[in-house]
């Protein structure tokens, strides 16, 4: 890594260090190595780094289409992330056929381009979609990465969220979210009768697809970490429990065979188990079902209600919900159950938290007089920062890098039954909310990690 | 109050078949004349809707039964001992100011308590299935407290 590149790097990482400072309430301010990356910190929010992304070139009419569209959707993510201001490409003093050798730096220079992402887009001999990208420094002249791709023509999706991952990681230091997809609710209908269908999506909400036709209603998906399976709750003949679906297969399956309703279900970080709670003459407890084997081992005791599991990354703690003080609260106890600490002390009421995949905070819903919010708090119960608040936001679910969330936002119900319901992304930080566009209606999401 | 003015009505009907019936009976014996059997089939959902109503309130968060439920849950026990091959499936919902997972849990509660006052009460467990719906059904759309109040609720269903 050469001085510049690090530069911008830490640049960007410092500004994005020194945000979360700001909010924690440390009141520090990391300095920029450098000083030509300007990075203006206002209130926890950073100022996204100036970036020009050109059209990938193609050396015919369907590879430059190919490579207009790749350049779109890299451009997307790296703005949806907040931390990115690509340039308006009409400004762009080098065509993409010009940019396949060293660009310009001093034109780049005068438009403020920070950073400059060049590539290639090539149908090859054999049909496959060769692509290829570099990112540049524009003010240190240099080459940043640079790295090609080889696949089917249609996939050509997946591989411009695999060149935004990679600028993102070189630029920030984090790994990226982009190539990864979202399960949820989608909805649709009165508030007394919504239909209620498990769909999924790519991050950015492209490539929707219905997984269930709604003539049962599903809840609260969540995806394994490990393979191509969700587990939800299903309302099949008028008994709801957690149900395995496979997304390549279709087929689905009831977990275990209980008397009485099981719910909130969250696999565990290895993929091997699936934490839920199971209700028994109106007593709901925690329980670890393997996946192998179908052993059951209940994790609570406790004539409260108990449920909303999510273990730590490191298989060692599960934070969960509980009413056993008097109101829903978290509280976090060992992998094998037993004595559980409250950790959530703030006013108000606490629910579905999820803990992050880098294992620094939980995530968590929050009800105080008549608003709910989402926010987070360190795993000893510290640090507790609002992020989102409405009249109903609720389920927070992590990006694969623990930097983002994305939860539902509902709307007031009139009384025709019209209501709505939508989702959402915000910062840890808690700036750049964003909604996640779905065809209709949408509750619940579930982020999926990387793909493979 | 729309309940009590439907089984007001239903017993005003019930009253005129019989007086057409004993009339008819009365001024020519031999005669038989035909009255029509009006109102709800004994022991169906129907009939306890319009006896009894088939639905009991909770208050925020809370799954004890109030002392109108209680009242309305023994006559649902009484009703029950009169139709004893009458299944029944409780609902226990939730309004929409919860969480979705706690209020399953809520519902189940509430369905849970119903269950259990009837048990109580003399009804066989083998007759009362439970299922918890959470927030998910409102019966009254609406988001104000007098909507809240009507979805925060335990329902009886005949199977």
């Amino acid at each position: 890594m050469t001085g510049r590149g690090f530069a911008l790097r830490s640049g960007l990482m410092a500004a994005l260090g020194a945000a979360l400072a700001l909010f924690a309430g440390g009141g520090l301010v990391a300095t920029a190595a450098r000083a030509e990356i300007t990075v203006d910190i206002t209130q926890g929010t950073v100022a996204p780094l100036p970036i020009a992304i050109s059209n990938f070139h193609g050396g015919t009419l369907e590879g430059n289409e190919l490579g207009r569209q790749i350049a779109e959707v890299v451009t997307n993510d790296l703005r949806n992330s907040g931390l990115f201001a690509p340039i308006p490409n009409t400004g762009f003093p080098q065509q993409p056929d010009a940019l396949q050798a060293t660009p310009n730096f001093p034109a780049w220079q005068a438009i403020n381009a920070q950073a400059l992402v060049t590539g290639a887009a090539n149908i090859q001999p054999d049909g496959q979609l060769g692509v290829e990208f570099r990112l540049w420094d524009v003010f240190g002249n240099e080459q940043l990465a640079g790295f090609s791709y080889t696949t089917q023509p249609d996939n050509w999706r997946r591989i411009a969220h695999i060149v935004a991952d990679a600028i993102y990681k070189r630029l920030t230091g984090e790994e990226g979210y982009f190539d990864s997809r979202v399960v949820y609710v989608a909805e649709s209908g009165p508030a007394g009768n919504r239909l209620k269908r498990l769909a999924i999506m790519d991050q950015d909400g492209a490539n929707n697809r219905y997984l269930t036709d709604g003539g049962y209603m599903v809840l609260t998906p969540r995806f394994s970490p490990s393979t191509q399976d969700i587990t939800y709750v299903a309302y099949i003949n008028n008994q709801p429990r957690v149900y395995l679906f496979n997304i390549d297969s279709g087929r689905q399956e009831v977990l275990g065979n209980f008397p009485g309703m099981t719910f909130a279900p969250r696999f565990t970080p290895n993929g091997q188990s699936v934490l839920l709670s199971l209700a028994e003459g109106g007593n709901s407890e925690i329980y670890s079902l393997s996946l192998a084997g179908r052993q059951l081992t209940r994790l609570t005791n406790h004539p409260a209600i108990d449920t909303a599991p999510s273990m730590s990354p490191d298989g060692t703690r599960i934070v969960f919900e509980s009413d056993r003080s008097g109101s829903q609260q978290l509280y976090v106890m060992s992998a094998s159950g037993g004595e559980a600490q409250r950790i959530s002390f703030g006013e108000g009421r606490y629910a579905t938290p999820v803990w992050s995949p880098r294992g620094d905070l939980i995530a968590f819903t929050k009800i105080l007089g008549g608003t709910f919010y989402i926010g987070v708090m360190r795993p000893d119960g510290s640090g507790e920062r609002l992020l989102a608040d409405g009249y109903l936001v609720e389920s927070p679910t992590w990006a694969p890098n623990g930097r983002v969330l994305m939860y539902y936002v509902q709307g007031p119900t009139a009384s025709s039954g019209a209501t709505s319901s939508a989702l959402y992304t915000v910062d840890i930080t808690g700036t750049n909310v964003r909604r996640v566009p779905t065809p209709g209606d949408g509750s619940d999401p579930a982020w999926s990690p990387l793909l493979p | 109050m729309r309940m009590k003015i439907l089984s007001i009505l239903a017993a005003v009907v019930l009253v005129a078949g019989c007086s057409s019936d004993d009339a008819a009976t009365g001024a020519q014996g031999s005669t038989v004349s035909t009255g029509s059997v009006t109102g709800p089939v004994p022991g169906t959902q129907q009939d306890l809707n319009q006896t009894i109503g088939d639905r009991v309130f909770f208050d925020t968060d809370q799954y004890n039964l109030r002392p109108d439920a209680r009242a309305t849950v023994d006559r649902w026990a009484a009703w029950l001992q009169q139709f004893p091959n009458v299944n029944v499936t409780i609902e226990g919902h939730a309004d929409e100011r919860g969480t979705r997972e706690y209020n399953l849990a809520l519902g189940d509660r509430r369905a849970n308590a119903i269950r259990d006052y009837l048990i109580a009460l003399g009804v066989a467990p083998s007759r009362l299935a439970t299922i918890s719906y959470g927030k998910e059904r409102p019966a009254v759309p609406g988001s104000n407290e007098a909507a809240w109040q009507q979805n925060r609720r335990g329902v009886l269903v005949v199977n």
